[in-house]
C-alpha cells in the first residue's frame, strides 16, 4: 500500500497558474519547515559552543559572535574536577544501570504471567495493573521517607542507592508490566504450547522461548527506562540525601543555585548530561522512537 | 527525561489480540498454575504492595491528619484541604487573572496541550512532503532525549536578559528592544515556561501524529483528489478525523504530563518569581520536605492523584472495550 506522502508528491496541477501555486506552495513548505529546523537546534547549539568559550569571552559577547571565537575544554576540566561533575556521572551510572535492570527482568517475569499462566483474577489484576500506570509519585514519598526512617532507623536507606532503585523500579513497573505483555501476548500461543508440550516448565518456557524472540520490545522498553532514569531529577532529590551520591541533574542544580550567572560551568555541565541520552538517540533511534510510541500508542 | 511522555498511557490502538478476551484465547494450560503464578508475580506483587499501594493510602491517610513528622498525630478532618483551598499561592480565583499553583497548571494545559499538539500535526503533514521528512523529524524529536534539567539550562541561557548573553534579548535589541526579563516577570513568566514545555514536547507529537496520518492509505486520499477536493478539504474533512483518535490519546498523555510537571520548574524558576510560577507537583515538594508541613504536603499529593483518577478510568475503560473489536 502506497502512502499519503507519496501520494501528496504524486499530484501534479494540471495548469500553468497551477504549478506556480504548487512551486511557491513547496518554497513557503521548506521555509517554514527551516525555519522550524533553526528554532529546534540553535538554542542547543548555542548551549553547546557556550560550553567551549572561556568566561571572559561568555562574559563579553554573545556565542553567535563567531568571528571571536575562541575554543577551549577548560570549562569541561573545571567542572568535571573542581565542581565534583565526574564524581556525579559515575553516581548517575550507578543509579540508572540497576534501576534499568531490575525493573525490566520483574517486569517480564509479571508479564510472562499475564499473558502465558492461567490464574484466577488474572484480567482484573491486569487492570488494577493498569490503573496504577497513572499514580503519581508524589504520593509515596512521605511514608516511603518517613515510615521507613522510624521502623528502622539504622537502615538508612536514603544515605545509599538502595531507595532510589527500588522507587524507580517500583513506579516502572505498571508500565513496563503494560508493555511486555502487550507484546508477549502477540507471540504465537503453538510455539508456547509446543514447548509445554515438550515438559518445558513455565521457567523454562520463558527465558528459552519467550525471552529470546521477544529482545527487541525488550530493548525498547530498557532505552526507554534508562533515559527515564538517567534524566530523572525529583526522585533524586527526594530519594538520595548523601552529597557525594549525587547525579549530575542534582548536581547541576545545585550549580545553577550556587552560580546562576556562571554560564561556562552550566553549560558544560549541562553537555555531560546529555551526552549518553544523545549518543543513545542518535545510534539507537528506531529503538528510542518505539518504546516512547509504544507508551501512547502500539 | 522530563518533558517526554510519563510513561502514563496504554495503548489503545492494540492490535485486538492483545486485549482480554484475545488473552482468554491464547491461554494456557487448562488447569490454572497457582505456584507458577506466584513465582512470576511475586517480584512486582511485592514492590508494587510495598512501594506503591501502601504508600498511596499512607498519604491519603495522612491527608485528614496534622501529620508532622509523617506520624499520624491527630485527625483533622478536611482541614488540610479547605487550608489547601482556601490559600490564594494554591488557588486564587478573586483577582483576573487567576492566579495560584492549580492555576498555572491549567494554563499549562491549555495552551501547552494545544500548542504541542497544533505544531505536532501541522509539522507531520508538512514534512511528509519532503524528501527530507525524516531529518526534520529527528530534530524536532531530539529535546525527547534530554533531560528536563538540561532543558532547563539550554533556556535560561536563551532567556538570560543580559542582551550579550541571552540570544532572545539580543534578537529583540537588533529591532530596538529593551531587554525583557523573561523568567522575572509575574505576568510573563509562565507563558515562557510553557513555550520551553512546548519546543520539549512538539516532537513526540510529531512522531506519533506522524505515523498516525501516514496510515491513511493513499487511495483514500487521491480519489479524494480526484473528486475535486482541496487540500483544505482533505486536511479537514479526510485527515483530521482519522488521527483524531491519536490526538486524544496525545492529549491525554500531555494532560498527565503537566500534572506531573515538576523538573523543569524547580530548575528554570525554582516556582518564582515569589511564587508565580507553581505548579501543584512544585507545591507538593516545597510543602513536605521545604517547609516540613507532611499533612498539607499529602493533601497536595492526594489533589494529584484524584486530578488523575478519571484518567485512570477512561484508561481502564479504553482498553477494556479495545478488546471487545
Amino acid at each position: 500500500m502506497t502512502v499519503l506522502a507519496e501520494s501528496m508528491a504524486g499530484s501534479r496541477p494540471r495548469t500553468p497558474a497551477g504549478r506556480l501555486v504548487a512551486a511557491l506552495n513547496h518554497w513557503v513548505i521548506h521555509i517554514a519547515l527551516g525555519l522550524i529546523g533553526v528554532i529546534w537546534l540553535v538554542p542547543t547549539i548555542g548551549l553547546l559552543v557556550t560550553s567551549f568559550r572561556p568566561r571572559s569571552d561568555i562574559q563579553a559577547t554573545g556565542w553567535w559572535d563567531i568571528f571571536n571565537l575562541h575554543l577551549t575544554l577548560e570549562n569541561y576540566r573545571q567542572v568535571l574536577e573542581a565542581q565534583g561533575m565526574l564524581q556525579a556521572f559515575v553516581n548517575t551510572v550507578f543509579i540508572a544501570v540497576p534501576s534499568t535492570f531490575l525493573p525490566l527482568a520483574i517486569c517480564s517475569l509479571a508479564a510472562y504471567a499475564f499473558s502465558w499462566i492461567k490464574f484466577p483474577f488474572r484480567d482484573t489484576l491486569f487492570l488494577i495493573v493498569i490503573a496504577f500506570l497513572l499514580v503519581p509519585v508524589q504520593v509515596a514519598f512521605i511514608p516511603l521517607l518517613t515510615t521507613a526512617t522510624s521502623l528502622v532507623p539504622d537502615l538508612q536507606l536514603t544515605r545509599g542507592y538502595v531507595a532510589v532503585w527500588l522507587a524507580h523500579t517500583a513506579f516502572a513497573l505498571p508500565f513496563g508490566i503494560f508493555l511486555l505483555r502487550n507484546f508477549f501476548i502477540t507471540l504465537p500461543p503453538d510455539m508456547i504450547e509446543a514447548a509445554r508440550m515438550d515438559g518445558a516448565s513455565d521457567f523454562r518456557v520463558f527465558s528459552r522461548i519467550v525471552l529470546p524472540v521477544s529482545v527487541p520490545a525488550i530493548a525498547a522498553y530498557g532505552i526507554f527506562q534508562f533515559l527515564w532514569v538517567w534524566n530523572d531529577l525529583l526522585m533524586a532529590l527526594v530519594f538520595v540525601q548523601d552529597s557525594s551520591k549525587f547525579p549530575m541533574t542534582r548536581a547541576i542544580q545545585n550549580l545553577l543555585s550556587q552560580y546562576g550567572t556562571e554560564w561556562h560551568l552550566l553549560a558544560a555541565g549541562a553537555f555531560l548530561l546529555m551526552i549518553v541520552p544523545l549518543i543513545v538517540f542518535f545510534s539507537l533511534q528506531r529503538y528510542f522512537v518505539q518504546g516512547l510510541l509504544a507508551g501512547s500508542i502500539k | 527525561m522530563g518533558l517526554a511522555p510519563t510513561p502514563a498511557i496504554p495503548a489503545n490502538e492494540m492490535p485486538a489480540q492483545a486485549g482480554l478476551t484475545a488473552a482468554r484465547r491464547a491461554r494456557g494450560p487448562e488447569a490454572p498454575n497457582y505456584g507458577a503464578a506466584i513465582l512470576f508475580l511475586l517480584p512486582a506483587a511485592i514492590l508494587l504492595v510495598v512501594f506503591l499501594l501502601y504508600p498511596a493510602l499512607y498519604t491519603i491517610l495522612l491527608s485528614f491528619n496534622r501529620g508532622r513528622n509523617g506520624v499520624f498525630e491527630q485527625w483533622v478532618g478536611l482541614d488540610n484541604y479547605a487550608r489547601l483551598f482556601a490559600d490564594p499561592d494554591f488557588l486564587n480565583l478573586g483577582t483576573f487573572p487567576p492566579s495560584g499553583a492549580l492555576w498555572n497548571n491549567v494554563l499549562w494545559i491549555v495552551f501547552y496541550t494545544s500548542i504541542v499538539i497544533f505544531l505536532g500535526l501541522i509539522i507531520a503533514v508538512v514534512a511528509a512532503r519532503v524528501r527530507y521528512e525524516s531529518v526534520v523529524k529527528a530534530i524536532v524529536f531530539i529535546p525527547m532525549a534530554i533531560a528536563a534539567t538540561a532543558l532547563a539550562v539550554i533556556w535560561k541561557f536563551v532567556y538570560a536578559p543580559d542582551a550579550n548573553i541571552g540570544l532572545l534579548n539580543a534578537l529583540l535589541g537588533t529591532v530596538g528592544i529593551a531587554p525583557i526579563s523573561w523568567l522575572g516577570d509575574e505576568g510573563l513568566v509562565n507563558f515562557a515556561l510553557i513555550a520551553v514545555g512546548i519546543w520539549g514536547s512538539v516532537g513526540f507529537a510529531t512522531v506519533i501524529l506522524s505515523a498516525a496520518v501516514k496510515s491513511i492509505p493513499a487511495e483514500v486520499i487521491e480519489s479524494a483528489r480526484v473528486e475535486g477536493a482541496t487540500e483544505r478539504q482533505i486536511f479537514f474533512r479526510m485527515i483530521l478525523p482519522m488521527v483524531s483518535l491519536p490526538i486524544s490519546v496525545l492529549a491525554v498523555t500531555l494532560v498527565v504530563n503537566v500534572i506531573k510537571l515538576f523538573d523543569l520548574i524547580y530548575v528554570m524558576t525554582g516556582g518564582g518569581p515569589g511564587k508565580a510560577s507553581r505548579v501543584i507537583a512544585f507545591t507538593m515538594y516545597q510543602q513536605a520536605f521545604q517547609a516540613g508541613q507532611y499533612g498539607y504536603g499529602s493533601a497536595v499529593a492526594v489533589v494529584m492523584l484524584v486530578v488523575l483518577i478519571p484518567i485512570m478510568i477512561y484508561n481502564v475503560r479504553r482498553f477494556r472495550t479495545g478488546s471487545v473489536t
